[in-house]
């Protein structure tokens, strides 16, 4: 069967037609001239690879109160992504080849985005012994990604172990740079406002020591490494000068280290609680900074979902994370493309073909050209919308951005030639 | 101003409101009958978190002179034992139709939450919260210094007041900071680096490491409680090290002015951070702090629920 | 207000004068020479009052005759009707008020309110042998059934109409006018 997408302009450029033959790209045809079974008209919007998130948290198994699989990749298709890794700090973890293909079969029966599952570093993420890494990367899932996330890989010794061991597989270790002993007790970025607010602080050194420790670890290695939330001016220099010399790592930062400052914690609404925590104004500056030249490569939700009363609470008893799917790609127009630090082609590098590249995805992140699976996402950059907690796709709603006017809404969203969102709203 | 949570939030001209209020309000407790009707009919909740036998005490000694209905919900032994939610808690107090909620917590930001959640609609009075602040101590610590420094009255213009000892986690040292400098006092803080916090140099105030130069020319000195387990967290290498270096002994009171008065919030570590001969010599007005407290906090509980709206801020 | 252009005099300031030594003579008569008695004025204007009342009363007997404030804010029966207020000064004599004959001194007694107020407030500070009432002007409406021992002036007033005591203390120069409420 084949589908025309009548009038998008791929990587906002010249629109065309993108006519579909099943689960690929047929061919790319002056507007107006694309002949298929299946019409959808569109008014010029851009057109995008599928966005693909490194670093969503989905809760399933386990805390299903807060998201399931099928909530969360509807959020995620919603937000314009056909692929999503789902963390592995779930209970139970997914640190054995059972949970992650069980994590996969659930995204199967969902249907609206690839769900590739993380593995677990170590046991149980307790940072004491390395999880069956091959076992989850010869498993039905083809575990690429491997992270300890919402915990660091503390243990020097582990570490190297593990970045040595996933070179194996041709795997990454995603780590979650927190020194343990540095941020215990942490409630807010260490500074100005935490002096003033008296929450305990969760200073920039601390991201940075694991950091500038895991380049050279990497780099003594010979490994692949990557950083998840970079949310110091510090850890984008340290990046910075790792890629100059030549070190195989890559580092992605949130939407809301792209947006959101640490004055935000003046409220002590543990909406805004998250780890890392949100940074100053220079740190906001420097991530936008990294992201622009490269030394980000990608932007990735870290999408963490939580019941209410896990959040309607006093600050410090509450838990940390925001949702992010749902409004990531509006938080990029905002901070990156409306101030011209990046075109449309580079968000679709930083938010599909690099994330689709570290996490060895080869079905998406590719070139909107003929013969490439139609993993795609269609975007009205200008259109306006109020994000209202309550109408999101996602079970929770700990969202930053409640009442805030956003620009860009996701208009279509493409799996394999499938719609998974049609004007908006969900096409399955 | 409908609650009070932060010193910051007060001007000089609220915080004098309330310092004058606190002077009229201290001639009761001369008299043989100790109370005033204002706020008969009215409920106030002590809504405690941690134990604290004399901040609790003070307000409810505050809140019965003026005549309101005192509940004491104390964390311990209760519901929020058994792992109530602070917004139940409050549910449930503005249920019972409470006026007012004296809310001590262990969290920063707790009576924030209290008061801008849409939980209650009472008026919510900061007691101490995590590290945070400690309004109503500033406010009798204030009190006590512009009685002694000021002959009480006016503001605290020009008065060296020096801070001491565990900033970090001192939540006095927070309201203190905040409060003094809007009354015009100078304020130099004084603690081992480690026990002030990262970001202090934007406060408006000094800070000093070396305790015999920042109290030198002081008018007053306020010595905060160290806690013993600061030491296994290695705040400081011992106890004895660190009350040689930042305790307040007879050696060096005896450098102070002779006008120099000494202050502590209570309780005292006596050995620790003040020598018991300091703390009961004719300098210390300790004692004192404690009966301005329910002073200070009758003038607080008058002025935000005595009428039909709060006497403080607004203008 | 200091602008008195729309109010019209009723006791210009030698009558004030005249008003505060007729009271002074009345207290001394029918207290009989008593040597217990306090005077206690009710803030603002009542204080200055009783200053004044109770110099010429020292010149009357030859002694000097105990004076202080007496602040009713804490006791009004109005006080949640309206923002919460400053307080004003309570200053009672070093001799006390016990077994005192206390007389209250007012500006303006209007619905009794006030006087309610202020007993219940002398209440307690201590019991006083005998309270009496003073007061510059009366102006009728009473609302309780309260009365004044010693008036300065009687002036019927419509509920209209705004009294206004002028003194030199607070104002620079003495004075009672009666104008249009709101003018």
């Amino acid at each position: 069967m084949k589908t025309v997408l009548r009038n998008v302009a791929p990587y906002g450029e010249q629109a065309v037609d993108v006519v579909l033959d099943g689960d690929r790209i047929a061919a790319l045809v002056p507007v107006g001239t694309g002949v298929g079974d299946l019409v959808h008209q569109f008014s010029g919007e851009v057109l995008l690879p599928g966005l693909v998130d490194l670093h969503t948290h989905l809760r399933e198994p386990g805390r299903e109160d807060a998201e399931t699989i099928l909530t969360g990749t509807r959020a995620a298709a919603l937000g314009g992504y056909t692929a999503v890794h789902a963390m592995a700090n779930t209970d139970p973890v997914a640190d054995t080849a059972g949970v992650v293909e069980q994590v996969l079969r659930l995204g199967h029966a969902a249907g609206y985005v690839d769900v590739r599952p993380v593995g677990a570093v170590t046991v149980g993420l307790k940072g004491e012994r390395l999880a069956e890494l091959g076992a989850m990367a010869d498993s039905a899932a083809q575990v690429r990604v491997f992270s300890d996330d919402g915990k660091c890989v503390s243990d020097p010794l582990l570490m190297r172990r593990a970045l040595e061991y996933v070179k194996a597989f041709d795997g990454v270790v995603a780590q979650h740079a927190q020194e343990p002993r540095l941020t215990e007790g942490a409630q807010m970025n260490e500074g100005v406002v935490s002096a003033r607010l008296g929450l305990a602080g969760w200073p920039a050194v601390a991201e940075e020591a694991i950091i500038a420790r895991d380049v050279l670890l990497a780099e003594h290695v010979g490994s692949r490494l990557h950083l998840c939330h970079l949310s110091t001016e510090g850890s984008v220099d340290i990046i910075r000068w790792a890629k100059s010399r030549g070190i195989n790592v890559t580092a992605e930062v949130t939407p809301h280290h792209l947006l959101l400052t640490d004055e935000l914690a003046a409220t002590y609404d543990p909406v805004y609680k998250v780890n890392p925590p949100l940074r100053t104004a220079a740190d906001v500056e420097a991530v936008r900074a990294g992201l622009a030249d490269g030394t980000i490569d990608i932007v990735a939700t870290d999408h963490a979902p939580h019941p209410t009363e896990d959040k309607d609470c006093e600050w410090a008893a509450a838990a940390m994370g925001m949702l992010g799917l749902e409004t990531a790609l509006s938080v990029v127009i905002e901070t990156m493309i409306d101030s011209g630090r990046l075109t449309w082609r580079q968000v679709a590098e930083r938010m599909s073909t690099n994330p689709a590249r570290i996490g060895r995805v080869t079905d998406h992140g590719n070139p909107l050209a003929a013969g490439e699976y139609a993993n795609l996402c269609v975007v009205d950059p200008g259109a306006a919308w109020l994000v209202d907690p309550a109408a999101l796709a996602s079970r929770s709603r700990n969202t930053p951005y409640a009442a805030r006017t956003m620009r860009g809404r996701v208009v279509a969203t493409f799996l394999r030639g499938t719609a998974t969102v049609l004007n908006g709203a969900l096409a399955l | 101003m409908q609650h009070l949570l932060s010193t910051a939030d007060l001007t000089r001209d609220d915080a004098l409101l309330i310092l004058d209020t606190a002077a009229e309000l201290a001639q009761i407790s001369d008299r043989p009958m100790k109370k005033l009707p204002t706020l008969r009919g009215r409920t106030v909740v002590n809504l405690f978190y941690e134990d604290s036998t004399r901040t609790r005490i003070s307000f409810e000694a505050a809140a019965k002179r003026l005549s309101a209905d005192v509940i004491n919900f104390s964390a311990k032994g209760s519901s929020v034992s058994k792992g109530e939610s602070l917004k139940d808690t409050a549910l449930t107090l503005q249920a019972m139709g409470a006026d007012a909620v004296v809310i001590r917590h262990a969290a920063s930001g707790a009576p924030h939450r209290l008061a801008h959640s849409g939980w209650i609609e009472s008026t919510v009075i900061n007691a101490g919260d995590g590290t945070h602040e400690h309004p109503t101590q500033a406010l009798l610590d204030a009190y006590t210094l512009r009685k002694h420094l000021r002959d009480g009255d006016g503001d605290l213009a020009g008065a060296r007041i020096t801070i001491v000892g565990d900033v970090l986690h001192s939540r006095v040292a927070r309201s203190n900071v905040l409060l003094l400098n809007t009354l015009g006092a100078h304020v130099t803080l004084c603690a081992p680096p480690t026990l002030l916090p990262v970001g202090v140099e934007e406060w408006p105030c000094a800070v000093s490491y070396a305790l015999d130069q920042a109290i030198a020319d002081a008018d007053a000195v306020m010595m905060l409680r160290v806690q013993l387990e600061r030491m296994n967290a290695s705040f400081f290498p011992s106890a004895h090290e660190y009350s040689r270096r930042y305790g307040l002994d007879a050696q060096r009171m005896s450098t102070l002015p002779t006008h120099t008065i000494v202050m502590h919030p209570g309780p005292m570590n006596r050995g620790m951070e003040i020598a018991a001969d300091v703390a009961d010599s004719k300098r210390s007005v300790i004692v004192e702090q404690v009966s301005n407290g329910v002073s200070v906090r009758m003038a607080v509980m008058y002025l935000l629920l005595g009428g039909a709206e709060s006497g403080i801020g607004g203008n | 207000m200091s602008d008195t252009a729309d109010l019209r005099a009723v006791l210009e300031p030698a009558d004030v004068a005249r008003a505060l030594s007729r009271i002074a003579h009345e207290i001394d008569e029918r207290t009989k020479g008593a040597d217990d008695i306090v005077l206690l004025g009710i803030p603002t204007r009542g204080v200055a009052l009783a200053q004044r009342v109770a110099q010429r009363l020292a010149e009357i007997q030859a002694h000097a005759i105990p004076v202080g404030s007496l602040d009713i804010t804490m006791y009004r029966d109005d006080l949640r009707l309206k923002k919460a207020r400053a307080l004003l000064p309570t200053e009672i004599p070093a001799g006390g008020i016990d077994d005192k004959t206390v007389i209250l001194v007012d500006d303006v007694l209007f619905s009794g309110r006030t006087v309610r107020a202020a007993l219940d407030a002398l209440g307690d500070i201590g019991r006083p042998r005998m309270v009496q009432l003073a007061v510059l002007v009366d102006r009728g409406h009473r609302e309780l059934p309260i009365r004044a021992d010693y008036v300065g002036k009687n002036l019927p007033t419509s509920l209209r109409e705004s009294v206004r005591v002028q003194l030199i203390e607070h104002d620079g120069e003495d004075g009672v006018y009666v104008g249009t409420a709101g003018a």
